[in-house]
């Protein structure tokens, strides 16, 4: 029998699992596994910061459904990958951590580089664990990619003391995978067909439903089956931040984005359903607002595939736990097939043998917030350059079709607003945890999982500064990432929150816009550089930076530093406290707050504002 | 107070006690009793937890315990049709003249002496955990000078056990 380094045996661990890249970073304590990397058919791909290890492996695992990989050493550049760790965890993402720790002997007694990550990293990982017997390791791989990719998504880390590393072992080749012992972790069994029949009820019997969908229908892949469900349904669909692309934005029942800086469409339509169907949503507070006041008319229907999501925030009527594919499949299949109580007379023409809901009356109610309350900016032609006018050039001019991903601020609500999506695995953000810096190393695991397709990164210059260091990475790699810089000069989102809730008091939100000079900035690490200043070069800019490239992009667009995001639920306020913002009227803005539910648009003038309705 | 009994079978396994009162930290669950020890299967521990219902939304805390991998099983025990039982040992002053009064007391609660001094005496009391609480504040009169007490351990009443098909799945996977 071949006699195997645990080293070698991690490698050949992480081959047999079919792992085509690892993001990573060496050191002393995981000296060891970066020997046979060298003989590997694993590629490696060297970072500038573990953190950026981390954030790769998360784009790579968003971009592709696959399990990311990053790898560090003990101590610091284990506790480099805590952000990232924290990060997945939030988002739900599986990535598999591998670390090297110091040899076992010396673990407890202040090691130099020792730092006890499974402990750090416990309320933050979906497991861990510090492996200490050689023979384990092939199970400890296999065990850790099931658990990261199987039910609900996380990360799991490795920890592997350098002694472990070295030792040696026999490799059995026939034994893979090895045999698990996960006596504890079991998957949820098929959804219920009693509260599928009792879901598909109430959804027959509503008469203002809406689709609340959240990261799952994305990590499902159960795009194809939400769409079929809508539409059986005639019910309206609105993606979170989390789901933007599950379902297109140009469809007619699509609302857009709910929460805090949802649209109003779509944040009115929950306030105001008789039921809401949550797909893989968890009522996250940036979606219900204050939570006593979500919805309060609502049944609510919570389909996830964890147990511990139904009832944590908003109990629910009827609660299927499950696989959200299979949930989704059994819905519209159901939906098909038994028959429900008459539709009225606005109801449509029987589908598969049954009468569609009627939502007819609903959906006018929704197409006049659509037509009254789009999101709205204005751009003029010699004025300062909009964030938003930016996001909607790059969605026309991409055709929707790039992988965007986003950092976190104001610049992340503009793309997630005003980017028109189409398709899963379109949108790469940082949802649950807002991390600056995800963009940049996040692009590129996208852009490892998804080579020759366009990935583009819209970044604030306060992010960007934060792991601007992968450039470097990217560019020597030939990872041709663009970079939309929106160099507003400020720590913008702060700024907004400053403005609003702390009388314009604003206290260290100031980055200001030439220092660094980014085009330099992206010079000096092999990348393009380019500026953008006006609103009549974007195109121009845009062709440019889109334009195949071997190296990344980045763009710093000057954009008007004093531009809100809204619209905006203030934070523990109640959704129906929603602000339209400034390009509304005051008129406006009590019309949306009254909410009315049958009244035709004004005639009004017309804008001379550009407006986007959502769907 | 209305308390919750928790029964969580888990792998026996280094660092599984820090995952569960991690989570219960992390979550801003409270705990208000803990006790952990081997069962019939090496491989299996059990951790018997109280929480205080009124503070705890006690179906989270199980659903949140039931996904972490080193759990096995959480099972609720309902306190109707279970025994429940707390071993306290408890240093008590004994001047000569009190000492039969308090030897009557420890009689009447079931609580032996198992040491001895010229001033004190040691009791050891198994008992429910209402009826160590009435022992414990008749004690106090005489002056308690030290107080151990384990947390509560349980067991549903009747032949029904949490263990049985998770110990032959876990049988059934091993052997798989
Ligand atoms: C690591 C980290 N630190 C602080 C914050 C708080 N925060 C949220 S948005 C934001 C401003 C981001 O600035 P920038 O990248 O310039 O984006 P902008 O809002 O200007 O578009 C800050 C500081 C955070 N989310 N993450
Ligand atoms: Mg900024």
């Amino acid at each position: 029998m071949q006699q195997l380094t645990g080293a070698q045996s991690l490698v050949r661990s992480l081959e047999q699992q079919g792992v085509e890249v690892v993001f990573g970073l060496p050191g002393g304590a995981i000296l060891p596994a970066y020997d046979p990397l060298l003989s590997s058919s694993l590629r490696h791909v060297l970072v500038r910061h573990e953190q950026g290890a981390g954030h790769a492996a998360e784009g790579y695992a968003w971009a592709t459904g696959r399990v990311g990989v990053c790898m560090a050493t003990s101590g610091p550049g284990a506790t480099n990958l805590v952000t990232a760790l924290a990060d997945a965890y939030m988002d739900s993402v599986p990535i598999v951590a591998i670390t090297g720790q110091v040899p076992s002997a010396m673990i407890g007694s202040d090691a130099f580089q020792e730092a006890d990550i499974t402990g750090i990293t416990l309320p933050i990982t979906k497991h861990n664990e510090l492996v200490t017997d050689i023979e384990r390791i092939p199970a400890a791989v296999a065990e850790a990619f099931h658990i990261a990719s199987t039910g609900r998504p996380g990360p799991v880390l490795i920890d592997l003391p350098k002694d472990v590393l070295q030792a040696t072992a026999p490799w059995r080749a026939d034994q893979w995978p090895p045999p698990m012992d996960l006596p504890g972790y079991r998957l949820p069994g098929p959804p219920s067909m009693a509260a599928i029949r009792a879901a598909v009820q109430l959804l027959r019997r509503a008469r203002r439903p809406v689709l609340y969908v959240g990261g799952g229908v994305i990590k499902s892949d159960s795009h194809a089956e939400l769409l079929r469900l809508a539409e059986m349904a005639h019910a309206p669909v609105t993606t979170t931040l989390m789901a933007r692309g599950a379902f297109p934005d140009n469809h007619p029942l699509a609302l857009g984005m709910p929460g805090m800086h949802g649209c109003y469409p779509a944040v009115a339509a929950l306030q105001e359903a008789d039921l809401i169907v949550a797909l893989g949503a968890r009522f996250d507070d940036r979606v219900t607002g204050k939570l006593a006041d979500f919805a309060p008319r609502a049944r609510i229907v919570h389909a996830d595939i964890d147990p511990a999501e139904i009832g944590k925030n908003r109990k629910p009527d009827v609660a299927i736990v499950g696989d959200l594919k299979l949930t989704l499949a059994g819905l519209a299949d159901t939906m098909a097939t038994t028959g429900g109580p008459r539709g009225g007379p606005g109801g449509s023409a029987p589908q598969g043998g049954a009468e569609a809901p009627d939502t007819a009356a609903w959906l006018a109610v929704l197409d006049n917030w659509k037509r009254q309350f789009p999101l709205r900016y204005s751009q003029d032609a010699d004025g300062p350059l909009k964030p938003q006018h930016v996001v909607e050039r790059l969605s026309a001019l991409t055709g929707g079709d790039a992988v965007v991903i986003a950092g976190v601020g104001q610049h992340q609500m503009h793309a997630a607003q005003h980017y028109s999506f189409s398709k899963p695995r379109s949108w790469i953000n940082s949802g649950g945890l807002g991390t600056m810096g995800f963009a940049v190393p996040a692009a590129m695991g996208a852009q490892v999982g998804r080579p020759g397709e366009l990935v583009v990164a819209i970044d604030g210059d306060g992010c960007f500064q934060m792991t601007a260091q992968e450039l470097a990475t990217c560019a020597i790699e030939k990872l041709p990432i663009k970079v939309m810089l929106f160099n507003n000069g400020f720590l913008g989102m702060v700024r907004q929150w400053q403005e609003l809730f702390y009388d314009e008091r604003y206290s260290e939100v100031e980055l200001g816009t030439a220092i660094p000079d980014y085009v330099k900035l992206a010079e000096a690490y092999g990348c393009i550089g380019l500026r953008c200043e006006r609103a009549d070069e974007v195109d121009a800019v845009l062709d440019k930076a889109l334009a195949p490239a071997d190296v990344p992009v980045v763009v710093d667009f000057r954009v008007h530093d004093r531009e809100g995001v809204f619209p905006m639920v203030p934070a523990g306020q109640p959704n129906d406290a929603i602000v339209l913002g400034p390009e509304f009227t005051e008129q406006e803005q009590r019309a949306a707050t009254r909410r009315d539910m049958g009244r035709e648009p004004s005639n009004g003038e017309p804008s001379m504002m550009r407006e986007r309705v959502t769907s | 107070m209305s308390t919750h009994t928790l029964s969580v079978l888990v792998e026996n396994k280094p660092g599984v006690l820090s995952h569960v009162a991690g989570l219960f930290s992390r979550r801003a669950f409270n705990i208000s009793s803990l006790a952990v020890g081997p069962t019939q299967d090496e491989r299996v521990s059990r951790i018997t937890i109280v929480v205080d219902g009124a503070s705890t939304p006690v179906e989270q805390v199980i659903r949140q315990l039931d996904k972490l991998i080193r759990v096995i099983k959480v099972a609720e025990l309902d306190a109707a049709s279970t025994v429940e039982r707390e071993l306290a040992l408890i240093k008590v002053k004994a001047e000569p003249e009190r000492r039969s009064q308090l030897l009557e007391v420890a009689e009447v609660f079931g609580a032996s002496v198992v040491d001895m001094s010229p001033s004190t005496l040691v009791l050891e009391a198994v008992s429910s955990p209402g009826k160590l609480d009435a022992l414990l504040a008749m004690l106090d009169s005489y002056g308690t000078c030290e107080l151990v007490r384990t947390g509560r351990i349980a067991l549903a009443r009747g032949s029904d056990v949490i263990t049985k098909d998770d110990t032959e799945s876990y049988a059934a996977e091993s052997a798989a």
